[in-house]
């Protein structure tokens, strides 16, 4: 399925053997194998696999009670699952679209981030909730959310999203490996984005905190993650024409955060321009802006500039191509980088 | 205008949906209307005289542990204290149907169930104190958190006790929540999940008459709680929550049941809160004295000891024993809760992850640093204990 925002990656793509929604599953499908603890729960998990699919074929082979269909009740999925890691289990929940996790929130936030905190590290609860989000795939009303900021806000989360085939696989890997909650977010406009990756040798699990420069440039900085690194990385090639040389930076984890590799690129290029299609207002991208500043105020030429979505609720399909930061909306908040004042 | 009337109706007759499959009969699952009781009944001959004998002697000292605490608030010791004075033999029968190997779920009123079961009464209330949040390891005791968002402990229990299930062991889980909590979206989610898997739970629901100030006429319409039950496909018990005998032979059995690969049952105990909500709390603004004095008449400690010097199981003597062992009980915990707990600032930071992020790394600088300037201000050992 390709949609109206497919990418460059996607355009320039010869045959590739793997997609992202295949890297995902091979992830679960290899954490399974290697540790009997690793349960996977969620609506239609089982059976049909997953409505992206991304399950399928787990519980032919590991069975129905490690790959289980529950009831649909996103808040008894998740407080099942704290009570299954309660007694050693490492669950992996699948919620299925981003606007339906929200019944959850309050196992989220009150149990899964805090139960090590409460119990004075006595009780770590290592659960993975995977949760399909963001827009392009011409989804109707709640299908499409970018919820990222309210995961952020709450501490005793990790928050990652891949931005790459495998990167999905290996920030997956150590999600379901870690001891603390991982909010894991998948944009699902990505899941059919293809790279050489292939299943059969998948690479090194990818630590979780870390940030990656995707293309390494000179005149300023686009910092992105997820379903916006594509955007990103085709604005860095139509930047050239006008002679500018992005640096484009993958967060790949939100929280943590890694200041160190964002502020180290930020100083070498003196600008910066953060993107995401989550709302600008309270989004993460102010978060991300101030962080910059306080730490580069005196590297940077020009304010820390942010493409966001529009502070509105996620538009019906027909117009949701207007409020998704593309790579035109990208390249004239480049060109608003003050470049005159400097030069 | 009837089906009937329609035009070329007399051909049609009714069938049941081709996936309609008939309901089994519903009425085992169905609780029976009056509140199942043991004490001053017939069915006390049954009764164990030594566990009758042990369960007066923990509610005696569950009463005296009651009292204590909400002493404790007046001398500014505790920040709050839920009270469940009334409710004490709902507690300590659920802390004595358990197994060691089984999981106590707690919620904010429980406490007395956690110290019947065993734990530290201090560390019990550590959380209510505002020292710790938890003041114990829930594995060690395995009893969770004592639980403050309503009803969210119990899809917890419903997972731990399936985890457990898979895992071959034969262990329960017990869940506790109030009449109020049974409105949340998360009780109902927890007993479906329940019942779907057959997990090895028991919900206790302590219908003690109110949520806060909210009576359970205009918290529900159902008959009873109990009967919630048979809509998820388990058996619902309705007890009287102030007989200890009924409430640990139904508890009992529910528990067996679990053990044995039976499902869950939903167990409602109809029983009162004597005090306020909290200390805090003003019940004369929702509730009046008579209602209250009916409810004094059937103090389940008077009612137990009432049965048990009856049946000369229980003298003066053996009430004046209780009396001391609980005074006892009752000195130690005020004089461990008159000491100061030494808290560690920096713990604030330790314990959000696993490993702490470089953010966190920062922000714990920053405290040390003002904790730091403060000592040297004034000489004084506040985050002493960091040092
Ligand atoms: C989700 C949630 N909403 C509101 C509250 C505030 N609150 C604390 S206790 C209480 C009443 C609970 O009544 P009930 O469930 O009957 O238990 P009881 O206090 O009678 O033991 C309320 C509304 C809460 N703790 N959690």
């Amino acid at each position: 399925m390709t949609t109206a925002a497919a990418t460059a990656g996607e355009r320039t793509a010869k045959a590739k053997p793997a997609t992202m929604a295949q890297a995902l599953g091979r992830a679960l499908r290899d954490s399974m194998a290697d540790d009997p603890s690793v349960h996977v729960l969620g609506e239609d998990v089982g059976t049909l696999g997953g409505v992206f699919r991304i399950t399928d074929g787990l519980a032919k082979e590991f069975g129905d009670e490690r790959c289980t269909d529950t009831p649909l009740a996103e808040a008894g999925i998740l407080g099942a699952a704290v009570g299954m890691a309660m007694y050693g289990l490492r669950p992996v929940v699948e919620m299925q679209f981003d606007a339906f996790a929200y019944p959850a929130f309050e196992q989220l936030i009150s149990h899964v981030a805090k139960m090590r905190n409460r119990t004075g590290g006595a009780m770590p609860l290592p659960i993975t909730v995977r949760v399909p989000y963001g827009g392009g795939i011409g989804g109707v009303e709640h299908h499409s959310d970018s919820s990222e900021a309210y995961y952020m806000a709450t501490p005793g989360l990790h928050v990652v999203t891949p931005a790459t085939v495998g990167d999905a696989y290996g920030l997956l890997r150590a999600s379901i490996a870690s001891d603390d909650p991982v909010v894991f977010l998948e944009p699902k406009r990505l899941y059919w984005s293809k790279a050489d990756w292939s299943p059969q040798e998948p690479a090194a699990v990818e630590p979780i905190g870390r940030a990656v420069v995707r293309r390494p440039g000179r005149s300023a900085t686009l910092i992105t993650y997820g379903p916006s690194l594509p955007v990103c990385m085709e604005a860095a090639e139509g930047a050239v024409e006008e002679g500018w040389d992005l640096e484009v930076v993958d967060l790949r984890s939100l929280v943590p955060f890694d200041d160190e590799t964002v502020a180290a690129s930020v100083r070498r290029t003196g600008r910066a321009v953060v993107v995401h299609e989550s709302t600008g207002f309270g989004g993460p991208g102010g978060e991300i802006a101030a962080r910059i500043t306080e730490r580069c105020f005196h590297h940077l030429e020009a304010p820390v500039l942010r493409v966001a979505g529009f502070d509105i609720p996620y538009p019906p399909p027909m117009q949701e191509r207007h409020h998704l930061p593309g790579v035109d909306r990208v390249l004239d908040a480049v060109a608003r980088l003050q470049w005159e004042a400097s030069n | 205008m009837t089906v009937q009337e329609l035009p070329g109706a007399a051909a049609y007759r009714p069938t049941p949906p081709p996936a309609w499959k008939p309901l089994t009969d519903p009425a085992p699952l169905l609780p029976d209307p009056e509140p199942y009781r043991v004490l001053g009944t017939d069915a006390v001959a049954e009764a164990d005289p030594e566990l009758l004998r042990r369960l007066y002697a923990e509610l005696v000292r569950g009463r005296r542990y009651n009292t204590q605490a909400t002493a404790l608030t007046k001398q500014g010791r505790l920040a709050v204290y839920p009270s469940s004075t009334g409710q004490e033999a709902c507690e300590i029968a659920a802390a004595l149907v358990l197994e060691e190997r089984d999981w106590l779920f707690p919620s904010y009123r429980d406490t007395l169930a956690a110290v019947a079961r065993g734990l530290d009464p201090v560390e019990a209330l550590t959380l209510l104190r505002g020292d710790r949040h938890t003041g114990y390891d829930p594995r060690e005791h395995r009893i969770a958190p004592l639980c403050t968002p309503l009803a969210t402990q119990l899809p917890h229990a419903v997972g731990l006790a399936h985890a457990a299930r898979l895992k071959g062991d034969d262990v329960v889980a017990l869940a506790m929540v109030g009449d109020g909590g049974t409105s949340e979206g998360d009780f109902h989610e927890a007993l479906n999940f329940a019942a779907v898997w057959r997990a090895p739970v028991v919900f206790l629901v302590q219908n003690n008459g109110f949520a806060i100030s909210v009576p359970l006429a205009k918290q529900t319409a159902a008959p009873s709680l109990a009967h919630k039950a048979v809509g998820y496909g388990m058996p619902g018990r309705l007890v009287d929550g102030n007989d200890a005998a009924a409430m640990h032979q139904v508890l009992s059995e529910a528990v067996e049941r679990a053990r044995a690969g039976g499902g869950p049952t939903l167990v409602e105990a109809v029983t009162y809160r004597m005090d306020a909500h909290t200390n805090a709390d003003d019940a004369t603004r929702y509730r009046g004295d008579s209602e209250v004095e009916t409810w004094r008449a059937h103090d389940p400690v008077r009612l137990l000891e009432r049965e048990l010097t009856g049946r000369g199981l229980l003298d003066d003597d053996g009430i004046e024993e209780e009396r001391v062992a609980a005074e006892r009980m009752a000195a130690g915990l005020r004089e461990r809760m008159n000491a100061d707990p030494v808290l560690d600032p920096m713990d604030l930071f330790t314990h959000v992850y696993a490993e702490q992020t470089a953010q966190l790394r920062e922000q714990a600088d920053r405290l040390r640093g003002e904790l730091d300037a403060e000592h040297d201000q004034h000489g004084t050992d506040d985050g002493g204990a960091a040092r």
